[in-house]
């Protein structure tokens, strides 16, 4: 009983982390939020169904490397050779964005009941943490300007995808984890290659400047 | 094992191409890999029934159709080249070989596993060796247009991944074991929760549809192949949307045997004539060959979800047009490449005149041009009649008028450019760049379209079985 009483405070912990990551100002900071976010995840299935044999910890160990250190520092790397300001531009405002997500976790909590399955282990709080951090993720990708924060934002959606498949770990195969693991991470590595590239040649990492293909 | 072998072969040349040295001789390794790529693939598909390896690696027939066209076309990709990579050194093909050779990899493990899972992480594979290859030209254009191909597909298919989640969890949610192989979610179909099953296929569609380009998912698309060399553009218009469509066939399996099919059915009829309305008005008035091309593709993307969305025979003819659309593009895309560095641009009008400056490609552009727009006696004419003829017998009436009436518009809207390029007078500044046709660039195109010419005129007996095997699997009565 107690696992389950860690387990929820760990997504509630998650759905925080979402709201500071609409909120928050500085790139620098919400690569962090997106990394700490990665870690608790990372840490849950650990925490939620207790020790499961030695595969399944070496892909806890994996992911929390991966998540917690080299694609942060990847994403730090590149912010930091970029010569723009490290401010968050936003298309909808910090407050706005961050009302929008409250209202949606609110509306997923509330309809929890529906959307779980009956007597599931994990409980009723997975479903709603998983759609609030799809939401999130999918809000930075769109009300943001900068390209490093579409980055995160697909970061975020990546781990609210993870938060629903908590739910499946029987039907994922260990392999499957960490095939997308390592999608995940070659996808956030070419992007701060692009990332160089596009500093380099446009000055600057508005992604307003990528509009001269159009008809 | 043989599945894996032909994964080994396409990782071993990619590790070849990053340790050869002269670019001169790098480009070598793709027609040999092509070559044994090819003979498994023709052992894969018409050899004896292999059992699965290790659970999850298994081809079901349509999978054969698909892993036909992605190795054959290629083949002939790899060939030209050796030739196009010629004019091409000064800058280095390390990168590009490589990622040719890695994208032919995911894309064989895409059509040669059962496991939704296991597809999912190998399309993402797809996009990631496809985004270097879009920037080789190192230009303002191509970044752009690479960043928003890696975004717009990225974002795509995690709504893929989400989608094949909530397959899973329809099983779980009835208190079944939730599962991601496909033979499995098949015997499970019957009893798997409606909503969560159709809320899958509605986030599969958009995930798979978006990396297939269809409308209104298509925007990443004429950027891309505009952008992209024409041999990339080639590749990706012919294999790896027909990988993608390969991913909506299996899906639309698990939700017939749901008995969703009808409800499956009427989403793919809409997406099929939206991206083919799309490709219509984005076409008229297109002055680059290259976009013009993007948008052929768009509209071919759709008559194939019309195809599996009409069901029957149309579906037979869906099944077949994956080959005579993929090889088609080939041709275009090649030769579009050819007409490209001759002019040293893609649009009209410092394109003009292209069968003066280039006879062969010119020519080829114009056969393929006649092709893809269904005119006899070249495949895709039999294929699209194909699917008009299902569409009928099933009473799909609406369908098929605006169908007929969308591939008669594009006719005239493509037709336009095209002609516009191949006839007239070359420019002054055309005459004197340096590229010529030559035995590499152009012996690969003739030979694709010879093979869309033969499966105009009649379908060979092997061809037409695997076709068979495809039309029973996904339950077509004959």
């Amino acid at each position: 009983m107690i696992s389950m009483y860690i387990l929820n405070a760990v997504l509630v912990l998650v759905i925080l982390l979402n709201m500071y990551a609409l909120g928050a100002g500085r790139m620098s900071s919400l690569v962090r939020t997106a990394a700490m976010q990665g870690v608790l995840l990372a840490l849950l299935p650990e925490i939620a169904l207790g020790s499961r044999g030695l595969m399944p910890f070496a892909v806890t160990a994996i992911t929390l490397g991966v998540k917690g250190m080299l694609i942060p520092w990847l994403l730090l790397r590149a912010l930091r050779n970029t010569n723009v300001k490290k401010e968050v531009e936003p298309l909808i405002g910090f407050m706005p964005s961050i009302l929008l997500g409250a209202l949606v976790t609110g509306t997923a909590l509330t309809l929890s009941g529906i959307l779980s399955a009956p007597r599931h282990p994990l409980g009723l709080m997975v479903m709603p943490t998983a759609i609030s951090t799809l939401f999130t993720g999918f809000l930075l990708l769109t009300a943001r300007v900068k390209a490093v924060t579409q980055a995160i934002g697909f970061l975020i959606l990546e781990n609210g995808i993870y938060v629903f498949g908590l739910l499946l770990l029987a039907a994922v195969p260990a392999l499957v984890e960490l095939g997308i693991l390592l999608d995940v991470f070659v996808g956030i590595f070419v992007i701060s290659i692009i990332l160089h590239h596009i500093n380099r040649t446009f000055d600057s990492m508005d992604t307003r400047s990528l509009a001269a293909l159009k008809e | 094992m043989i599945y894996l072998a032909a994964i080994f072969v396409c990782l071993v040349g990619g590790a070849a191409a990053l340790v050869t040295r002269s670019d001169k001789s790098r480009p070598l390794i793709l027609p040999v890999v092509g070559a044994v790529h090819f003979a498994l693939a023709i052992n894969i598909i018409w050899g004896s029934p292999v059992a699965p390896s290790y659970g999850i690696l298994h081809i079901d027939p349509p999978g054969k159709i698909v892993l036909l066209v992605v190795s054959l076309l290629f083949l002939a990709i790899s060939f030209y080249a050796v030739g196009y990579l010629r004019y091409r050194l000064s800058r280095s093909n390390r990168v590009l070989c490589f990622c040719m050779l890695m994208l032919l990899g995911a894309m064989t493990l895409v059509i040669c596993t059962d496991h939704l899972g296991v597809m999912w992480i190998a399309m993402e594979a797809t996009t990631l060796s496809s985004a270097p290859l879009v920037y080789f030209n190192r230009t303002r254009l191509s970044l752009e247009a690479t960043w928003k191909f890696l975004l717009i597909c990225s974002v795509g298919i995690a709504m893929a991944l989400l989608g094949s989640f909530l397959i899973a969890y329809s099983a779980l949610i009835r208190g079944l074991t939730p599962s991601m192989s496909i033979p499995s979610l098949i015997q499970q179909a019957p009893h798997l929760d409606i909503v969560w099953l159709r809320a899958g296929f509605v986030f599969l569609l958009v995930g798979y549809g978006t990396k297939m380009g269809l409308a209104p998912m298509h925007t990443w698309k004429p950027d891309t192949y505009g952008e992209a060399p024409g041999m990339v553009g080639a590749f990706m218009s012919g294999g790896l949307t027909s990988c993608a469509f390969l991913l909506l066939i299996r899906v639309q399996r698990i939700l017939a045997a749901g008995g969703q099919g009808p409800w499956t059915r009427h989403l793919l009829i809409f997406m099929g004539l939206l991206s083919m309305l799309f490709a219509a008005v984005f076409m008229l008035g297109q002055r680059d060959i290259k976009r013009l091309l993007a948008y052929s593709s768009v509209e071919h993307m759709g008559i194939l979800a019309l195809g599996l969305g009409i069901g029957g025979i149309a579906l037979i003819g869906a099944l077949l047009h994956v080959i005579n659309n993929g090889l088609t593009k080939g041709v275009l895309f090649l030769s579009a490449g050819n007409i490209h560095r001759a002019y040293e641009s893609k649009s009209i009008p410092e394109v003009s005149g292209a069968i003066r400056r280039l006879p062969v490609s010119g020519t080829l552009f114009l056969l393929g041009f006649i092709a893809i727009t269904g005119s006899p006696p070249f495949g895709p004419f039999v294929s699209e009649f194909m699917i008009l003829n299902g569409s009928i017998a099933r009473g799909h009436y609406f369908a098929a008028v605006a169908f007929l009436l969308l591939l008669f518009i594009i006719f005239l809207g493509m037709g336009r450019t095209v002609l516009t390029a191949v006839h007239g007078r070359p420019s002054v500044a055309a005459r004197h760049t340096p590229y010529q046709d030559n035995i590499w660039t152009a012996a690969p195109i003739v030979a694709t379209l010879l093979l869309v010419l033969i499966i105009g005129l009649f379908i060979p007996a092997p061809l037409a079985n695997v076709l068979q095997q495809a039309g029973t699997y996904m339950g077509v009565k004959p």
